[in-house]
């Protein structure tokens, strides 16, 4: 049995240390910030300006002016903070955050990430994705092993234009994670979701990986 | 000095041209500058380039300056959520420069504190750093990015004192703080005007000096993109 988007996000909140600061992206990352193991603290950072996100407001409590990164509402903690782009993105690339969790369309086995574009069709952009990559100590990408037609997402190389060259530290998807010791390295299995075979993982990633 | 108008109509007076740059503070929906966009749109002004992190939504902020077809360009990192921007931009009625947003935030600051240009490693290994000078620092490779200087910045704060000193609330600070410093003029709308001494000057964001042309634009609609909420407990 591969594992749902919550127990990917279940499995990314097993990175988080007491303490952390993290970035979370949209989709399964978001999903992480229910699922942070009870005694660590971890405070959330959202890049359109503010630390310390709380979770979504009670029904008649919304404020248009306190969203996340995703334009959703959202509220404050007592300890939350808020500030300007240019000094989220200070935090962001001056290194001082350290974890971010991010979806991803192709991993590649040097660590490469495309998440942002797909040519030839409508082109959303990169918001912050690509400053995430390049500033933030640790890379962790969560995604579906497969796409729905069963084409591969982990990859000898990206075919789709990259958000980072050699930023993935820690690959996370419905049938395994995959680490490596640092960036330049290759890429380990280190777990298998239950009941998936090294079989399966090889027969649905192109990508090359070490067990 | 500052100066306060009796409307957003009048605070732009004098300062719009076909083809200027505008910088545009918000992120989404939140912390736009909703009476100057307007007032953007009365005036009429074309071929604008916009350096903005969102482009707004079909019809509501930015939106409104796509569907009336005044903007030729726009400096962004996401434009998602907008259906006209689309079908302009796909029919190649539309320029689009995409910046990742940290690049953007930083090419603004930059402009507006003076320094022509930076080094970032955001974009190594990416078509943003296609075409740009690389250089490599203690080992690194990193990429010049240029800064951005408008001519005209338009931003949203909360509270101001009559000398311009701002306030902003919450997270519609975002990218209003940076694009202020971004151009030789900035008008600012904030939602009340106080007298001089009631803010406390430990507390301003955004000093006077920045902010040129003030207005009192409210009231505001301040819609909501994503209204998500949780259940309360019984």
């Amino acid at each position: 049995m591969s594992w749902t988007r919550e127990q990917i996000a279940v499995r990314a909140a097993r990175e988080l240390r007491d303490g952390f600061y993290v970035n979370l992206g949209i989709g399964i990352p978001t999903l992480v910030a229910n699922n942070i193991p009870a005694g660590l603290t971890v405070t959330l950072q959202s890049e359109n300006g503010m630390l310390g996100i709380g979770p979504y407001p009670y029904e008649g409590e919304e404020d248009a002016d306190l969203i996340n990164a995703g334009k959703q509402t959202i509220s404050e903690l007592p300890q939350s903070v808020y500030f300007s782009s240019a000094d989220s993105f200070a935090m962001i690339r001056g290194g001082h955050i350290d974890l971010t969790i991010l979806g991803a369309m192709e991993v590649s086995q040097d660590g490469d990430l495309a998440n942002w574009m797909i040519p030839g069709k409508m082109i959303k952009g990169m918001g912050g994705a690509m400053d995430l990559v390049a500033g933030v100590k640790r890379v962790i990408v969560t995604m579906d092993h497969t796409a729905r037609d069963g084409g591969h997402k982990f990859l000898p190389e990206c075919s789709l234009p990259l958000t980072g060259k050699g930023v993935v530290d820690m690959l996370i998807t419905d049938l395994g994670v995959f680490e490596r010791p640092a960036k330049g390295h290759p890429f380990r299995l280190i777990e298998m979701a239950p009941g998936v075979t090294r079989k399966e993982i090889r027969s649905k990633s192109s990508a090359a990986f070490t067990e | 000095m500052t100066r306060i108008y009796p409307s957003a109509a009048a605070a732009l007076d004098g300062l719009m041209r076909d083809d200027m740059t505008l910088c545009v503070g918000g992120f989404g929906l939140c912390g736009i500058p909703e009476r100057l966009i307007d007032a953007v749109l009365d005036n009429g002004a074309k071929g604008l380039t916009v350096v903005s992190n969102n482009a707004g939504i079909d019809g509501v902020g930015l939106g409104k300056l796509l569907r009336s077809r005044q903007i030729r360009k726009m400096i962004a990192s996401y434009v998602g959520e907008n259906k006209e921007f689309e079908r302009q931009y796909l029919a190649g009625e539309l320029e689009l420069e995409f910046n990742p947003q940290g690049t953007l935030a930083e090419r603004c600051r930059a402009g507006g504190a003076g320094i022509p240009a930076f080094f970032t490693r955001t974009g190594i290994g990416t078509i943003v750093a296609e075409g740009k000078p690389l250089q490599e620092f203690d080992g690194e490779l990193f990429v010049m990015e240029r800064a951005i200087r408008g001519d005209l910045a338009l931003i949203k704060g909360w509270k101001a004192d009559e000398a311009g000193n701002i306030v902003f609330r919450k997270t519609a600070r975002n990218f209003n703080q940076v694009m202020a410093t971004a151009a030789p003029m900035c008008v600012a709308e904030v939602e009340e005007i106080v007298p001089i001494g009631s803010l406390d000057p430990d507390e301003i964001h955004l000093p006077g000096i920045f902010v040129k042309r003030l207005v009192c634009g409210g009231p505001y609609d301040k819609q909501i993109e994503f209204r998500t909420t949780r259940p309360r407990e019984a």
